[in-house]
């Protein structure tokens, strides 16, 4: 197990490496650059910015720079100018300042939108399984009668809504029409420590008015997708063997359910889950500019529009790493939920 | 001993007509209403939006502005908005669904709009469809080290970030075009422009959707190749091409269809979502999601601009789901037991 997962870990190695180099490559192939502005700059003040961020560099020296930095350019190239360059690499943690809010680095925009997002999206993940996995199991075990197919019905309807429609939609009903939630504010106002751990006195009811209506339009999707996929699973699951068996050696039906039969089928719910996770945790565009968050998903859109380099790279970096790791322990738990499994 | 082979009717012997795979499978899909319901609004959809609003005068130019009349609502609908809205909606009843914040006919913009989304489904579905499909018939029946490179070129290219792609793609589509290119590329821009910035649309959807599909039509491969009808087919002679695309590729295709069917709502929402930060379809024309980021902003006062394109796109992408979902069950029907 233990071998298992450090090969796995090894093997991240190459697939960052590839995505620093795909998305390096595809930011720099478009034209334009971050201190482009509708004006323009004088070119002397153009020539200094770029000098100053090393853009004026070739290619591949300016992504060894940013990859391994600038000490290691110098040594490479024989340049002693190189070292004047701040520039660590990411491979010492430094992703460099952000080219569109100069006064901040990469680091820095992470560290302060990161926990907004990533608590939004836990709860979020919570929900689509609080929701999506009872949902299935009761449509499963009710095939073909009302219940089920209600509850298929809801699956595909929210299923069918993007966030596109259910976010303006429920800030039209639920807090303007009906006044019972916020329009936005998550992250930001009071019930916030730290900008987002919720403050001890008044938890209960104001952290969850603010964070209903964004974790709902965030999670309903991933929720009827866990649920739709229980389902499935569970009815091709309550048809084996060891299933007839469990019923055969008189046990009771709900530990015949929960005990034998969904355990097993959860595997295929919890591979989608690895992706769901990643994604929601480091933030959603859409969600964010209609509930006024600040968290990290505008910056996957911004950054490329305003032609933010090192903060594009270092946000698509931090998403490939959640991705890679949740997929990890996907993997990992597949051999809790299925005794068959080995690693080997 | 000859014996006069008579029609089976008049033979006497009951039998049933003979149907082929494909045919059963439609007859069961005829028997499931609601994915029938579904088709049929599909096609009244493209019938409206890709031969009635261009080629007739029923809806209004959905580019137009009459800026007399912009934010206009017809006067069923005031219900829709917050009290007291007599007091700063103009109420014009010529707008059926009202006219958004520029004076243009929302009803127009919303079926205009049906053509970008629809075409996204058809086009983007197509080209991963046909891509997916031969990248997993070729290395599935390639099989060896040459499956095995495939494969993990598939597996490397599914770590990437597949929305930061897109964007990544349509950012450089777009500064690309407005630089203006030459050649084959220009030739691209062109067609671009002209189609109001779908093209580019396309080709960055389906090249990023294509992975998945892949993967399936592999597997798929994989499971027929060790068939007798495969081995029977190589002992009469037929060469590989043959055996992969006249006799394994007909009977993969179920389940592929199926695939790509219940992959299009993601399609459409991508297009909305493109559209919706501006990396999609060039304004004015209109697009489902550009309608809903423009009225956003307005949502307090006038909710039915919103309203509108979100039920248009919410209604398509349901009915491609449900459409979905009775394909799945129609080709394998066993799911449904």
């Amino acid at each position: 197990m233990t071998t298992y997962i450090i090969r796995r870990i090894l093997g991240f190695i190459p697939v960052l490496i590839g995505v620093t180099l795909f998305t390096f490559v595809l930011i720099r192939a478009i034209p334009g650059g971050p201190f482009q502005t509708e004006k323009g700059l004088p070119p002397e003040v153009m020539a200094n910015r770029n000098a100053q961020y090393h853009l004026d560099w070739p290619m591949w020296k300016q992504f060894l720079s940013y990859t391994l930095g600038d000490d290691v350019v110098a040594v490479v190239t024989g340049d002693p100018e190189a070292l004047n360059g701040t520039a660590r690499g990411i491979i010492r943690g430094d992703f460099g300042m952000s080219l569109k809010f100069r006064s901040q680095s990469v680091m820095d925009i992470i560290s302060t939108t990161l926990p907004i997002s990533a608590q939004l999206g836990l709860l979020s993940v919570l929900f689509a399984v609080i929701f999506g996995i009872p949902l299935g199991i009761v449509a499963a075990l009710r095939q073909n009668t009302w219940i089920d197919y209600s509850a298929t019905f809801l699956a595909v309807f929210f299923l069918s809504v993007s966030n596109i429609v259910l976010a303006p939609l429920m800030i039209w009903i639920f807090s303007l029409t009906l006044g019972w939630f916020p329009v936005a504010g998550w992250g930001s106002k009071p019930p916030f420590m730290l900008g987002f751990l919720p403050t001890p006195n008044e938890w209960n009811v104001k952290y969850l008015q603010y964070a209903a209506l964004p974790v709902f339009a965030l999670a309903t999707a991933s929720a009827a997708v866990v649920a739709r996929l229980t389902r499935g699973t569970l009815l091709q699951v309550i048809r084996e063997d060891y299933i007839r068996t469990a019923r055969a050696k008189g046990l009771h039906e709900r530990s015949v359910v929960i005990v034998h039969a969904l355990k097993n089928s959860l595997i295929p719910v919890v591979t989608v889950l690895g992706p769901i996770f990643a994604a929601l945790v480091t933030g959603t565009f859409i969600i964010e500019s209609f509930f006024g968050i600040n968290g990290l998903g505008k910056h996957f859109v911004q950054s490329v529009t305003n032609r933010d380099y090192t903060l594009l790279l270092g946000v698509t970096l931090l998403y490939s790493v959640f991705l890679l790791v949740a997929n990890l322990m996907v993997d990992i738990s597949y051999a809790w939920l299925d005794p068959r499994v080995r690693f080997d | 001993m000859a014996v006069a082979e008579l029609p089976a009717a008049e033979s006497g012997i009951v039998t049933r007509k003979e149907r082929s795979l494909w045919q059963e499978s439609l007859h069961r899909l005829r028997k499931n209403k609601v994915a029938v319901v579904s088709l049929i609004f599909i096609i009244i959809l493209v019938f409206t939006s890709f031969i009635v609003a261009p080629f007739t005068n029923v809806f209004k130019d959905p580019i137009a502005q009459d800026l007399s009349s912009n934010n206009a609502v017809p006067e069923w609908m005031l219900f829709l908005l917050p009290e007291g809205a007599e007091n700063y909606a103009t109420i014009n009843n010529d707008y059926i669904l009202g006219a958004d914040h520029l004076g243009r006919d929302i009803l127009a913009r919303t079926i205009h709009g049906a053509r970008i989304s629809l075409s996204v489904a058809i086009v983007a579905s197509m080209v991963s469809l046909v891509i997916g499909t031969i990248y997993g018939l070729v290395s599935g029946y390639a099989g060896g080290s040459t499956d095995g490179f495939m494969m993990r070129v598939v597996d490397f290219l599914y770590a990437f970030p597949f929305l930061i792609v897109v964007i990544l793609m349509q950012a450089f589509f777009k500064a690309q075009a407005r630089q203006g290119a030459e050649g084959l590329f220009g030739w691209m821009v062109n067609i671009n422009n002209s189609m109001g910035g779908l093209f580019f649309m396309f080709i960055a959807i389906a090249l990023v959707n294509w992975l998945g599909l892949a993967r399936i039509s592999r597997g798929q491969v994989l499971s027929q190749k060790k068939k007798e009808y495969v081995e029977a087919a190589h002992s009469i002679g037929a060469t590989d091409s043959t055996v992969a695309t006249r006799h394994i590729l007909p009977n993969i295709l179920g389940p592929l269809i199926v695939y790509e069917t219940l992959a299009i709502p993601g399609y459409i929402f991508t297009e909305a979502f493109l559209s919706f930060i501006g990396l999609g379809v060039d304004p004015p024309t209109p697009s489902w999601g550009i309608m809903i980021s423009e009225a956003a902003k307005g949502i307090r006062s006038f909710p039915n601009q919103v309203l509108i394109p979100a039920i248009f796109l919410s209604i398509t992408t349901l009915a491609f789901n449900f459409l979905g979902d009775g394909l799945r069950d129609a080709f394998d029907p066993r799911l449904k037991e």
